[in-house]
This record gives structure tokens, C-alpha cells and sequence, in this order.
């Protein structure tokens, strides 16, 4: 068996070009759950679920795959890794400001829900369950737009 | 009994309570009185899906036969699925479903509490990430129990009814056998004993709060956990195997 000839670096690189399947302006990378790559033999990237039933991430891993061997890297393992679990924190400030501009309220830890599009955070809640698991339903009240708002996790 | 043996038995009540809740709640996907509970509810059935997976995975791990988590799922029979009865339940009207996840929920959580500390630590990694959607869930349920209860006559009186018809499938939960004990003095698993009261006080707070009463505690059913259900758990299966037991193997 050969050694990969690449460094970390360039494969954290490579990653960045693999999006979140369900909101696809963020790369795995912003969202944070890509937790290690070990160069040996083979390469692991490890992978952390965000929840336990995420239908996104068997796209996440086999996109992995697809992204790393278009570079020539076709012995690639993927580890999952619960522990420790994924949360909201994990997400990047990069990361934060793509949902933003993209129109989803990123998570706010002790401060209010804000309108991604005025601000405002004269927003209410229209529903707790959004389009996905991870998402709830605004309104923003100054602007009257709906939203979407990353749960806190 | 083994310690392996008793985890391996451990691990499948675990995916079998996830996963036959998981399949009741799935009956319901399109049929919930509004959208944020068509929402919530496949949520949810996911998230215990998720978790199923990850325990199948791990049993097949455990047994070392090369049992994946379809083979887990989809071909065993009626008696040697461990969950208990309580999950394969009917999905009735909304206040049994609700009552149902409620009344797990709340158990659950304390189960995922005690396996997070445990000296296991698949059970650890596991349990801290579950618990986390699990709370998410009794919220909810909770939620929707203080709606249904302090709502109108009418909905309190059919929500106390379904927690009355419930709650005899709730000593099970709390009847220690062998494969509990053998877990609780190989990895430090959940005592039982230590859960009950914390279960108690969580459930008749809340059931308080919805203006319900605590339904008395007197004959228990019990033998889920053992593989003696009720009759339900067999039209599940039928219904949830039906693919797998057709083409055998079949995978997409």
C-alpha cells in the first residue's frame, strides 16, 4: 500500500467544497462536524452526526467520498463519531453569517431570535417544527417577512 | 448470564423500544390534526429511528454473527422483539398517542441519564446524544398533554382516559429482571429502583399541571421486555417486515 502523498491541510481544503445537503450555502466545514482527518495508509475523515436521525448524512458521507477521490484520493474511510455530541456551537462565525445572508436565523445563545432580513428581534414564534428537525417557524413583526431559525442544540 | 450477553440483550430492548415507537408513529405521518404536528411528530419518529440504527449497529457488533441493523429490524419475529408493550400500543386517538410518547418519554430520559454515566462507553456516547432529542420530545408532549388536559370537558375527560388505559403498561418499565441487574452490576447501568421515583415526580408534575389525576396504581401487565407481547405487536411487524420477508435482501 502507498502513502497519500497530500497533507491535512489540503484536504481540509477540499472539504470545504462539500455543502450541508439541506442548506447547501454551508459547507461541512462551517456547520462543524467534520472533526479530524488522519493521514496513513488510507484516509479517515471523521464525521459527526448532527442528529441521531439526520437523513442528510449518508449525502454527507458518500459526498466526502465523491469530493476526495475527484482529487485522486479513492481509499478514504469515514469514521462517525458521537462523542463529543454535535451542538449548535459547533457551527462557525463564517458559518453563522452564510445563514444569515442565506435567510435563516443562525442560533442565538442568550439573546433573542433575529430577523435575518431587517434585524429586528421583534420576532415571534410561528411554530416550533420547521422543514427540518433542526429548524423552527418566525415571523418577523417590523418587517412582516417569515423565517426560518437554527434551533439551539 | 453473561455480562456480554446481558449488554447484547440490553442494547436490543433499547433499539426495539426506539423502534417499534418509531413504527407507531410512522402509522401517523399525514394524519395529525395540523401542520406542526404532522412536523413534529415525523421528527420525532425519525430521531428514534436514528437511534435505532445506531443500537442495531452495535448489537451486531456485540454478537459478532454479522447481523446488520435490517437484519435486526426486519427478520426476527414477534418473540424476540424485547420492547416494551407500552410502544406497541395502537395509535387510538391523539391523546393515546400522545399519552404514549408522554408516558415513555419521561422514562426514557432517565434511562439515557443513567447510560450516559455508565462504565460503557458505546452506551455513553450513545446516551448523550440521544438524551438531547429526548428531552426536546417531553417538552412537547408535555406541552400538548397541559393543552388536552386543561382544555375543554370534553378533551380533558378523553385525555384522562387515555392515561388511565396506559398506565397499566407502565410497571413494566420498572420490573427489574436478570438482564437489568446483570447491566446494572457489569457497567454500572440504570437502576431501576433509583428511576421509578424520579419518573413518578416528573410525570404526576406535569399530569398536575394538565389538571389530570394519577391513575391509580393496581394490576400491571408485563413480559415485553421477556418477548411475551400483546396482540398488537404482530400486525406491526407484518405491516413494518412485509418488504424484507417478500425479497429477502433487498436493498436500495
Amino acid at each position: 500500500m502507498v502513502a497519500v502523498d497530500v497533507s491535512r491541510e489540503q484536504v481540509f481544503k477540499w472539504l470545504a467544497n462539500v455543502p450541508d445537503p439541506e442548506i447547501p450555502v454551508l459547507s461541512i466545514l462551517d456547520l462543524g462536524i467534520v472533526r479530524d482527518v488522519e493521514l496513513g495508509d488510507r484516509i479517515t475523515v471523521s464525521l459527526a452526526p448532527t442528529y441521531s436521525g439526520c437523513p442528510a448524512t449518508e449525502v454527507i458521507e458518500s459526498s466526502v467520498l465523491r469530493e476526495l477521490e475527484q482529487h485522486g484520493l479513492d481509499d478514504v474511510a469515514i469514521r462517525r463519531v458521537l462523542s463529543p455530541p454535535w451542538t449548535t456551537d459547533w457551527i462557525s462565525e463564517a458559518g453563522r453569517e452564510k445563514m444569515r445572508q442565506y435567510g435563516i436565523a443562525p442560533p442565538a445563545v442568550n439573546k433573542p431570535v433575529a430577523c435575518p432580513q431587517c434585524e429586528s428581534t421583534n420576532a415571534e414564534r410561528v411554530s416550533e417544527f420547521g422543514s427540518t428537525a433542526c429548524k423552527a417557524a418566525y415571523r418577523c413583526r417590523d418587517c412582516l417577512e417569515p423565517f426560518e431559525y437554527f434551533k439551539c442544540l | 448470564m453473561s455480562n456480554d450477553k446481558a449488554v447484547l440483550a440490553y442494547t436490543l430492548r433499547l433499539a426495539d423500544n426506539t423502534l417499534i415507537l418509531a413504527q407507531r408513529m410512522v402509522e401517523l405521518v399525514a394524519a395529525e390534526p395540523e401542520l406542526e404536528e404532522e412536523l413534529a411528530n415525523a421528527n420525532f419518529a425519525l430521531d428514534y429511528i436514528g437511534q435505532a440504527r445506531m443500537l442495531y449497529s452495535y448489537a451486531g457488533e456485540l454478537e459478532g454473527k454479522g447481523r446488520s441493523e435490517d437484519d435486526f429490524a426486519f427478520m426476527r419475529d414477534e418473540h424476540e422483539f424485547a420492547n416494551l408493550l407500552l410502544v406497541e400500543q395502537p395509535n387510538g386517538h391523539f391523546g393515546d398517542a400522545l399519552i404514549r410518547q408522554f408516558l415513555f418519554d419521561a422514562f426514557y430520559v432517565h434511562q439515557l441519564e443513567a447510560l450516559a454515566r455508565c462504565s460503557d462507553a458505546r452506551f455513553r456516547e450513545f446516551a448523550a446524544r440521544a438524551v438531547k432529542e429526548v428531552r426536546y420530545h417531553l417538552r412537547h408532549c408535555s406541552q400538548w398533554l397541559v393543552r388536552l388536559g386543561d382544555g375543554t370537558q370534553f378533551s380533558h375527560d378523553r385525555v384522562q382516559t387515555s392515561l388511565d388505559d396506559a398506565w397499566r403498561y407502565t410497571g413494566e418499565m420498572f420490573a427489574s429482571d436478570e438482564t437489568d441487574r446483570a447491566v446494572q452490576d457489569c457497567i454500572n447501568g440504570p437502576d431501576l429502583e433509583e428511576i421509578r421515583p424520579l419518573w413518578r415526580r416528573d410525570v404526576e408534575e406535569v399530569i398536575s399541571r394538565a389538571t389530570l389525576s394519577v391513575p391509580s396504581d393496581d394490576w400491571m401487565a408485563s413480559g415485553g421486555k421477556q418477548g411475551r407481547h400483546s396482540e398488537y405487536l404482530g400486525y406491526l411487524l407484518a405491516e413494518m417486515q412485509y418488504l424484507q420477508r417478500s425479497f429477502p435482501g433487498a436493498s436500495w
